[in-house]
């Protein structure tokens, strides 16, 4: 009995991260990187990969620690944490993934920053145990990542007419490998990120009706 | 030098700006550019905080940190100093100047979070700029995040004299569509000047 309401409560934090509270689509968390980096796959996955990371050892170090961090400094407490741990994002890109690295640039750093994790460590982590926090964590960054790398998908097809650096438009396409320039570049960040918001507000709606 | 220094600024405010070229500083940009007075206090609690935090990380990071070979945590000190800086400003804004804490007070806890602060920062130490340069390019990318937030703020009031939106593009998708084509015309500015 016990069991099963524990699993549960285990399933339904996993479903409210992936979808119905969704960081990006309906907190609007995360919105700068998710916009930044979707222009290529491959960034996506690397900055979807680091997010995921920080939010999961944030999620075990602050969950472990919650009884023991003062209230009222708890925020420079995440901070730091977070911190910490995008330091070792940045090494590890830098050292294995230097073409990538270069090309994120300063938004590695800004996972400080991302209000997902803050947010979440804020609204989860400190007042559930550690096993419910890594599912959490899981659920967010599971999200997270298939929302900027569905976005990725798109915009690079459509920009650059590859899909992870390989050719995929056909050779019989009329345009010359039709690249979208708009796509690469900030407005069809906006464009699409809206189009994506739009449609999962739109299924939400239709579901809680 | 100082036609340098204009180059930048004028760089960081319209070819490159901060929110609509590099898209950073998005979450308060979607969550309060509902209002235009709102967009105008965050605009100026903005400029005021980045300009002053980058003209702080510059020596810390290029006299501190570089000379002791610990840049390596360049990125908690920064947000320490963000974070310190923001709350410091804030008990003396409340202490003696108690008008201005009203008008932008509430906006200033918020910033912390603004990645357009440490952003900033970041940008300095990857592009090596020196000091006057890193003053220069943090004010200027500032004031073009104000720049963006207030005309999307000001088209926002006025999209609901246009009539209905529908349902689920209501508020931030809307947002977000109105900062696309905002972004658009600023991609116009692109060819102006060269660095």
């Amino acid at each position: 009995m016990a069991e099963s309401r524990k699993s549960k409560k285990a399933f339904e934090t996993f479903i409210n991260g992936v979808w119905k509270d969704h960081p990006v689509f309906s907190m609007l968390l995360g919105i700068c990187s998710a916009l930044a980096l979707s222009n290529k796959v491959e960034n996506a996955i690397a900055m979807g990969a680091g997010v995921t990371f920080v939010l999961l050892a944030t999620a075990i170090l602050i969950s472990g620690l919650r009884k023991i961090i003062p209230n009222r400094i708890r925020m420079i407490v995440f901070m730091i944490t977070i911190a910490s741990f995008v330091i070792i994002v940045d090494r590890f890109l830098k050292a294995y993934f230097p073409d990538i690295a270069a090309s994120i640039g300063a938004y590695v750093g800004l996972i400080i920053t991302n209000c997902i994790i803050m947010g979440r460590a804020e609204a989860f982590y400190v007042q559930n145990n550690t096993g419910l926090s890594i599912i959490d964590a899981l659920a967010n960054g599971f999200a997270y990542t298939y929302t900027l790398v569905s976005i990725a998908a798109i915009r690079e097809i459509l920009g650059f007419g590859t899909l992870l650096g390989m050719n995929v438009i056909p050779p019989w396409w009329p345009f010359e490998k039709a690249p979208w320039v708009v796509m690469t570049m900030a407005p069809g960040a906006f464009f699409l990120l809206s189009l994506f918001i739009w449609i999962s507000r739109s299924i939400s709606k239709m579901e809680s009706e | 030098m100082v036609l340098h220094l204009f180059t930048l600024f004028i760089t960081a405010v319209l070819t490159q700006n901060i929110a609509l070229t590099y898209l950073l500083g998005m979450c308060p940009f979607i969550s309060l550019s509902r209002s235009l007075k709102t967009a105008t206090g965050m605009g100026f609690a903005v400029i005021f905080v980045v300009t002053l935090t980058s003209a702080i990380n510059w020596p810390i990071y290029n006299l501190l940190l570089v000379p002791n070979g610990a840049e390596i945590i360049y990125f908690i000190v920064f947000i320490i100093v963000i974070a310190a800086t923001v709350q410091l400003v804030e008990m003396l804004m409340e202490r003696f100047f108690p008008i201005l804490q009203a008008a932008f007070g509430i906006f200033l806890p918020l910033i912390t979070v603004n990645c357009t602060v440490l952003a900033v920062s970041l940008f300095m130490v990857i592009r090596e700029y020196g000091f006057i340069e890193t003053i220069v390019f943090a004010f200027g990318s500032a004031v073009g995040w104000m720049m963006a937030i207030v005309i999307v703020a000001g088209i926002n009031e006025k999209l609901k004299l246009i009539g209905e939106i529908p349902k689920g593009m209501k508020g931030p998708g809307i947002i977000m569509t109105t900062a696309g084509i905002i972004a658009l015309a600023f991609m116009g500015f692109a060819g102006m000047v060269r660095i």
